[in-house]
């Protein structure tokens, strides 16, 4: 007989028993947070539907519930203190007793409501037979920790059991993008975390309410762990009387239709969407489509860092194969949680190719994925995640490229193909004391301005949403400005030539060129990927965006120059910086990843929102549409010759269309001639590793090894050794003058 | 019977091979990457991002840095028109980014009537704002 020991029967309980009474920590729980799909029908709920299963009835139920789900969704949108709230950055839901997300509001950002699924499964586990916890009527729980289920940890939710003559019957749930969360800076989506414990307020799932009071207590614990204790008691009390509304609406439904009719509704909408997708998956292709991208940073160095998709579809189920992406950083906060990665993903499907499916997590019961573990999207335990959108934007735009890839030649389309839609939040975080001397920190509302993809027949639109919440908005500046001390001087300017160019080009995005005013201590930062490679690609033979830097001038006040010579202003970025009007600034321009830097009085800084990605060849664009472009200050006389060669009068803007035709032809000739067949441009074009150039990280040709930064040295994925730690830049720039200071002396002896 | 794969590439389902969806020019055997069929050229990134602030003066212009990003162009031999455009680090292998499983493509369209061209899905509708 060897070691193994065959315990059965009792003795098994018991050591189980003696195990959940004996644990020292309740980390996540990988049962929980594994499983994407659907819990299994309880036994009630089967009891249930075998009353109520007529489904005009349900979908009546269904419509009730929601109605309630959105009123409460109102509620949050318009009461809630956090800039995230005012904007549309917040979600309210229906959870079955299990915890599976049934009904998400139909405004709001279906990631985070669909994470919260997590954390009601932890709840549920853990605290409904613990003696000192127990779940009530009238508790409310709360939780920020993205660990146990949340999409980053600046985002709060709260969770409300739902109770029936004594029985959980569901659970109701309201996220908003809190922003502050008491991190290493202000704002809550810190870059210089380089540990967990840098990242802030780490709230595993806890009961903050009781008897549906806040525990004052508790409150201001948490109050004094944020740089925004008034914000912080402001929505725990509003996501509380948020879930209590869509309570009350559950409460009305039951009594009008019986609690068993609810019940049936909540499961079936989960199973329908379901079936429904599997049935749509079916009309799509069998095959494997691929796309890698790279981001160009952690945030603290520029590096390159490689995603690496391939999705198979096989009659009614999908693969998100994301083996051979780059290794996890260990002390930098760029890491994605898986969980982040499959919500954003849900969101894909419930946005961007099937907006009519009911948005619940049904949409993903199809779907398996497959990670290198550990990984950049799916690190261990203990590695910083605080700014995973700037890798899991990439997954989700590579993931945008590959399903569209197996749409397209779909004849049941449900919404059109689309070119990648920008995915990058080019925007402020800014934090200090305000002109009215309140401690914040948060993020503008210009996250939400980015620039919508190309479709086959359209162009995309301008600044419209972000990629994570597509009902979203980008806020009226004068509101902030009342509240915050800096003014965005240029603001929802298109910039001139930050196009996705294509037969049909993506929607643009604006300038920001913004100052501080009237505070002592103010400052901002930013958390952008894309200074070096682009974010996005195109589709079908369309470009993607350019790159994207963060301009400043420094050394001027600019408030003084607008009221001594105001003409000597520039309104965009491209003037202000290659014609530097003020004579005593200093004119810079950098990666847009600088971490919080106190600001001073007058000085600018100014950057670009992203476009989206062209569809199709640019020579086939109408000239028209060009033309359009063209008077509409969108782009210059050299976009409009050098690459959708428009022949017209300069004056006029009269098109001459047979020397355009002319003109294009000649450009395809010259295109075929400067071509290559592949077979032979790969023999020149293909190198067996990365130049060396630039540190890289992921795998190459072969996406069972991984490049740890270097060229020459690889690993197996997923077994990195040593890990990958970076040096902090200060010192690593310290090492560099220190090297160059010691040549110098050398060089003198 | 012809498959619109993209908008512009076409699989004719009974010669098993892909086309080009603007001339018709045949580009190779559909269970192959549509890439062999096509013809390939690197381009320094600001041939299209071209830099908007002055490269003279600053390190960051909004063009693509060419030691990390190149852009690889693929046209149809026969009428120039683009079919797809890769960005990749210097010398990255191009990806064989759409690999269809042609017999149950064949078995999916044997029940489906034949297009006369792609079919662009439900027309766009505003979704209504919250403000």
């Amino acid at each position: 007989m060897g070691d193994d020991m065959d315990i059965g029967g009792a003795a098994s309980s018991a050591v189980e028993s003696f195990l959940k009474e004996t644990s020292l920590y309740l980390a996540p729980d990988p049962e929980i947070m594994e499983n994407h799909g659907l819990e299994p029908r309880t036994a009630y709920e089967d009891q249930c539907i075998a009353k109520e299963s007529d489904p005009v009835r349900l979908e009546i139920v269904r419509e009730r519930i929601l109605a309630g789900v959105n009123e409460s969704f109102e509620m949050l949108e318009n009461m809630g203190a956090a800039p995230g709230a005012k904007w549309g950055d917040c979600v309210s839901a229906v959870y079955t007793a299990s915890g599976d997300l049934s009904l998400a509001s139909s405004g709001g950002v279906v990631i985070f409501c669909n994470l919260v699924q997590y954390p009601i499964k932890f709840v549920n586990k853990y605290w409904a037979g613990e003696p000192t916890v127990g779940i009530k009527e009238g508790d409310v729980f709360i939780v920020n920790d993205a660990r146990y289920g949340q999409a980053h940890n600046t985002d709060q939710s709260m969770m409300m059991p739902v109770f029936h003559e004594g029985q959980i019957v569901a659970w109701a749930g309201a996220t908003v993008h809190e922003g502050e969360n008491g991190a290493i800076e202000p704002g809550g989506m810190p870059s210089l975390a380089e540990q967990i414990w840098d990242e802030g307020l780490k709230m595993s799932p806890f009961k903050v309410a009781e008897n549906y009071k806040l525990r004052r207590d508790l409150v201001t614990f948490l109050q004094n762990s944020v740089r925004e204790p008034k914000l912080q008691y402001a929505d725990m009390k509003v996501k509380m009387y948020v879930c209590r509304r869509i309570e009350t609406r559950i409460h009305e439904a039951i009594a009008e239709y019986g609690v068993e009719a609810v019940v049936a509704a909540l499961r079936m909408n989960l199973e329908d969407t379901d079936a429904e997708v599997r049935r749509r998956l079916s009309e799509w292709p069998d095959g494997t489509t691929r796309h890698s991208w790279w981001t160009d940073g952690t945030l603290r160095e520029n590096v390159q860092i490689k995603i690496n998709l391939e999705l198979t579809k096989k009659g009614d189920e999908l693969t998100f194969d994301y083996r051979g992406s780059s290794p996890e950083f260990t002390n930098r906060s760029n890491n994605s949680l898986d969980i982040t990665v499959k919500g954003m993903l849900a969101q894909l499907f419930l946005t961007f190719i099937w907006p009519d499916i009911p948005r619940n997590q049904g949409v993903l019961a199809p779907v398996k994925f497959i990670f290198d573990t550990p990984s950049v999207l799916k690190p261990a335990f203990g590695t910083p995640n605080a700014q995973s959108m700037m890798t899991v934007f990439t997954a989700w735009s590579a993931g945008q490229v590959c399903a569209m890839k197996l749409l397209y030649s779909n004849p049941h389309k449900y919404t059109r193909v689309l070119a990648p839609w920008f995915n990058m939040i080019n925007t402020f975080l800014f934090g200090g004391l305000t002109q009215h001397g309140e401690m914040v920190g948060n993020v503008c509302a210009d996250i939400n301005g980015m620039g919508g993809g190309a479709l086959a027949d359209r162009d995309g639109e301008h600044g419209c949403a972000p990629i994570f919440a597509t009902m979203s908005d980008i806020g009226e500046q004068e509101f902030i400005e009342e509240e915050m001390p800096f003014i965005q001087i240029v603001s929802k300017k298109m910039m001139k030539d930050n196009q996705g160019f294509g037969c049909q080009r993506g929607g643009m995005g604006y300038q920001m060129v913004l100052a501080m005013r009237d505070s002592p201590a103010f400052g901002f930062m930013l958390t952008a990927m894309g200074a070096k490679f682009p974010n996005i690609p195109g589709l079908f033979g369309g470009y993607g965006c350019p790159t994207y830097p963060l301009s400043r001038i420094s050394g001027v006040d600019v408030f003084d120059i607008l009221q001594k010579d105001p003409g000597s202003f520039r309104y965009s970025i491209e003037e202000l910086m290659n014609e530097r009007p003020f004579k005593d600034g200093k004119y810079t321009t950098h990666p847009m990843t600088i971490g919080y830097t106190l600001a001073k009085r007058g000085e600018l800084y100014m950057i670009s929102q992203g476009t989206g990605g062209g569809f199709g060849d640019p020579l086939d664009r109408d000239p028209k549409d060009v033309i359009r472009d063209l008077d509409e200050d969108l782009i210059s006389h050299d976009v409009a010759w050098r690459i959708y060669r428009v022949v017209y009068n300069r004056e006029t803007l009269h098109v001459d269309e047979l020397a355009t035709e002319e003109a294009r032809n000649a450009a395809r000739r010259a295109r075929i001639a400067a071509s290559k067949p592949f077979g032979e441009f790969c023999k020149e074009w293909v190198k067996d590793k990365p130049s060396g150039k630039v540190p890289y990280y992921g795998s190459w040709a072969d996406k069972s090894l991984v490049h740890a930064g270097s060229p020459d040295v690889v690993h197996p994925a997923g077994q990195v050794n040593p890990p990958v730690i970076m040096t902090h830049p200060m010192q690593a720039k310290i090492d560099r003058l220190e090297a160059e200071l010691a040549a110098c002396r050398e060089g003198k002896s | 019977m012809k498959v619109f794969i993209t908008s512009m590439l076409n699989i004719d389902l009974d010669s098993e091979r892909w086309e080009c969806a603007s001339c018709g020019h045949d580009i190779g055997d559909a269970r192959h990457n549509y890439k062999e069929g096509l013809l390939a050229r690197e381009r320094d990134p600001s041939e299209i991002h071209a830099p908007i602030l002055d490269a003279a003066k600053y390190d960051f212009t909004f063009a693509p840095d060419p030691d990390w990003c190149r852009i690889v162009e693929y046209c149809c031999p026969n009428c120039g028109r683009l079919a797809e455009v890769e960005y990749l680090p210097p010398g990255h292998p191009p990806a064989h980014d759409i690999e269809l499983d042609i017999d149950a493509l064949k078995a999916q369209w044997a029940k489906r009537e034949a297009l006369d061209k792609p079919v662009l899905g439900p027309d766009f509708v505003a979704p209504p704002h919250h403000h």
